[in-house]
C-alpha cells in the first residue's frame, strides 16, 4: 500500500513536470510578440522583450521559470505589469472553485439518487426515462446548454440574474450548465453498477438472511457501486474547470476560467503558462487523491497492492 | 465473426439505434446536399438582407452579414462532421495500434507505455488543444493535431484490457502452439475479436471531437474565416444573441441533434454488446 502511494506520487510529480515543459515551450511557438499592439514600434517590442528576458536562449528562459515555479513564482502578467499571475490565481480561484465545489457536489448527489432510483425501480417507465434523459443530457454541449438557459431564464423569464456571482441565486444557472453532463454519466455509471452488483450472489445472501431493501442496498451494494463514481471525480474536476472558460464567459463570472480566455486573446504568455500549469495541477492532485482514495477505501485493490 | 453482420441484425432489432441511425442519415444527406444545391451560398455577403427573421426563403433566417444561415449551418455541419470524423479515425488507430501492443506485449513494455499513457491522460486534454492550435495556427488541420494529443487514450485502455484478456483465451493458445507469428496471432485472431468493443469506442470518439471542435471555436480559437463550422457560427451569433437568437439557436439544435443521435447509436451497441457477454 505504502508502496503503491509512493508510485503513484511519483507518476504526479512526473506528470506535473511534463505539463510544466510541454506548455512552456507550445507558449513560445504561439506566433507574435505579446507586447505586437497596435502602433508600437518594433524599437519598443524588443526593447521590452529583452527587459523581459524574451530575447535569452529558450533553454534559459525554461530552466529560470523552471527555477521559479519550483519556488512558486509564476512570474508577472504581460498585460498587468503590477499584477502577478499569483495574485491573479488567488483573485480568480476562489470563484472559479466555489463554483465548480458546487456544480460537483450537485452533480454527484443527484446523479448518484437518479442512478439508485434506475436501478430499484420496478416501473419500467422510470428506469427507461432516467436513461433516456440521461443520454439527452449527455448530448448537450455545456456551452448550448449554458447560453439556452441564459436566453431563457433569464433574458425571456428573468428569473435568475445574468451577470456575476454575488447571491445564490447567481449560482444556479452557471451550476446547472456544468452540471448537466457529469451528472448524466454519474447516474448512468451509478444505475448500471448497482444494477450489476444487485445481481451478485452476497445481495441473494443478505436477503436470505432476512435484510430488508433499504439495507442491503445502502450498507451493501451502494458501498461498491460507489468506487466508479469516485473515480470519476478526477474527470469531471477537469471538465468543470474546462467548462468554466466558456461558462463563465457567458455569465460574465470573474473567475479563473474567463481569465484564461481573455489571457490567449491578449497573448498574455506568462498568464497563459501560469493558468495552465495551475489548471493542469489542481486536475493532476484531484485525480491523485480520488486514486489513493479509492485504493484506501477498496479492501481489495487494498489487498492487490500491498500483496497479501 | 462478421461485423457488419452484427451490426445490422443489431440495428434492426433495436429501436433506438434505428432512430439514431436514420436522424443522422437525413443529417448527413442534408450536409451534402444543401451546400450543393440550396440557392443562396454560405459565405456570400449580401447587404440587402442583414439580419432577417426566420421565413420560407431563409429557413433558418439571416446573420448580420446578409448570410443565408440554413446553407451556413450545413456547410458548418458538414465541416465539423468531417473534423470529427478525421480525429476519430486518427484516435481509434493510435489507441488501437498502441492498446494492443502494450496488451500483448505485456510486462515492463506494458508497465512504461501505460504511465506513459497515465501521464499525458492526467493532463486536461483541452488545455494542451487550445494552446496547440495557438501555436499551428487556426485551421481545421491543427484542430485534427490538437484533437489527437490526448483523445487515443481511452481507446488504448480498453483495447488493452480487452487483448490481455482475450491473449489468455485457449483459442490464442492453440494458435501459439500451431507456431503462428505474434503479429499475425494479434492482428488476425485477437483484434477480430475486439472489433465490436472498437466500433463503440470509436462511435463515441466522433461527438467528441465534435463537441471539442465547437467549444474550441466557440472560445475563439478554432477555424477561421471564410470557413465555418457550427462551433464558429454559434460564435459569430453571440454578439447579438439576445436581439437574434434565431442566429444562435438554430446551429446550436443542429449540433445537439448530431451529438444526441451520435450518443444514442453508441450506447444502443454498447448496451447490446453487454447483453451479448452476458448471456
Amino acid at each position: 500500500m505504502i508502496a503503491y502511494t509512493l508510485k503513484r506520487l511519483a507518476t504526479g510529480i512526473v506528470s506535473l513536470f511534463v505539463l510544466a515543459t510541454v506548455t512552456f515551450f507550445l507558449v513560445r511557438l504561439i506566433p507574435g510578440s505579446p507586447f505586437q499592439n497596435g502602433g508600437v514600434s518594433t524599437q519598443v517590442v524588443e526593447a521590452v522583450e529583452e527587459e523581459y528576458g524574451l530575447k535569452e536562449p529558450l533553454l534559459d528562459q525554461y530552466l529560470t521559470y523552471m527555477g521559479n515555479l519550483v519556488q512558486g513564482d509564476l512570474g508577472v502578467s504581460y498585460q498587468e505589469p503590477d499584477t502577478t499571475v499569483a495574485e491573479i490565481i488567488g483573485r480568480t480561484w476562489p470563484v472559479t472553485a466555489s463554483l465548480g465545489l458546487v456544480a460537483l457536489l450537485a452533480s454527484v448527489f443527484l446523479g448518484t439518487g437518479l442512478g439508485i432510483l434506475k436501478a430499484v425501480s420496478k416501473k419500467k417507465a422510470v428506469r427507461e426515462g432516467i436513461a433516456a434523459g440521461g443520454m439527452l443530457l449527455a448530448g448537450i454541449p455545456n456551452f448550448a446548454a449554458a447560453i439556452l438557459l441564459l436566453l431563457v431564464f433569464s433574458v425571456k423569464l428573468r428569473w435568475f440574474p445574468s451577470a456575476g456571482l454575488l447571491t445564490p441565486a447567481h449560482y444556479v444557472l452557471p451550476m446547472i450548465s456544468l452540471m448537466i453532463y457529469p451528472m448524466a454519466v454519474i447516474s448512468r455509471l451509478t444505475g448500471n453498477t448497482l444494477a450489476s452488483e444487485m445481481g451478485k450472489q452476497y445481495v441473494l445472501f443478505a436477503r436470505a438472511k432476512g435484510l430488508g431493501k433499504g439495507r442491503i442496498l445502502f450498507t451493501h451494494a451502494l458501498k461498491n457501486a460507489w468506487i466508479p463514481v469516485l473515480n470519476y471525480v478526477g474527470p469531471v474536476s477537469a471538465f468543470l474547470l474546462t467548462g468554466s472558460f466558456v461558462v463563465e464567459s457567458i455569465f460574465t463570472i470573474p473567475g479563473l476560467g474567463r481569465e484564461f480566455v481573455s489571457s490567449i486573446t491578449n497573448r498574455d504568455y506568462t498568464l497563459i503558462l501560469g493558468l495552465t500549469v495551475f489548471m493542469g495541477t489542481v486536475v493532476i492532485l484531484v485525480n491523485l487523491v480520488t486514486d489513493l482514495v479509492c485504493t484506501w477505501m477498496d479492501p481489495r485493490m487494498r489487498r492487490a497492492y500491498s500483496g497479501k | 465473426m462478421n461485423v457488419q453482420k452484427d451490426v445490422a441484425r443489431l440495428v434492426r432489432g433495436n429501436r433506438q439505434a434505428l432512430a439514431g441511425c436514420v436522424i443522422l442519415g437525413v443529417w448527413i444527406l442534408l450536409a451534402i446536399l444543401v451546400p450543393l444545391f440550396w440557392p443562396w451560398s454560405y459565405s456570400e455577403q449580401n447587404a440587402g438582407i442583414q439580419n432577417q427573421a426566420i421565413s420560407l426563403t431563409h429557413l433558418f433566417g439571416t446573420d448580420k452579414f446578409g448570410r443565408d444561415i440554413f446553407a451556413r449551418v450545413w456547410y458548418g455541419a458538414g465541416i465539423s462532421l468531417l473534423i470529427g470524423i478525421a480525429s476519430a479515425l486518427v484516435n481509434g488507430c493510435v489507441g488501437v495500434l498502441y492498446g494492443a501492443s502494450a496488451g500483448y506485449a505485456g510486462k515492463y513494455v506494458d508497465m512504461v507505455m501505460m504511465r506513459i499513457a497515465d501521464i499525458i491522460s492526467s493532463i486536461p486534454s483541452m488545455l494542451y488543444v487550445i494552446l496547440i492550435t495557438l501555436a499551428a495556427g487556426a485551421g481545421a488541420g491543427s484542430m485534427i493535431l490538437g484533437l489527437c494529443v490526448a483523445g487515443w487514450i481511452d481507446m488504448a485502455r480498453i483495447v488493452r484490457g480487452e487483448i490481455q484478456r482475450l491473449k489468455e483465451t485457449d483459442f490464442a493458445a492453440a494458435a501459439r502452439m500451431e507456431g503462428i507469428p505474434r503479429i499475425r496471432i494479434l492482428l488476425r485472431h485477437l483484434l477480430p475479436n475486439a472489433a465490436g468493443l472498437i466500433l463503440v469506442n470509436l462511435i463515441f470518439l466522433i461527438p467528441q471531437a465534435i463537441f471539442t471542435e465547437a467549444f474550441l471555436s466557440f472560445l475563439g480559437v478554432g477555424l477561421e474565416p471564410p470557413a465555418a463550422s457550427l462551433g464558429t457560427i454559434i460564435q459569430e451569433a453571440r454578439s447579438q444573441m439576445l436581439v437574434y437568437p434565431n442566429q444562435m439557436v438554430c446551429p446550436l439544435v443542429v449540433l445537439c441533434v448530431m451529438l444526441l443521435a451520435l450518443n444514442a447509436v453508441g450506447t444502443a451497441i454498447e448496451g447490446q454488446l453487454r447483453r451479448g457477454k452476458n448471456e
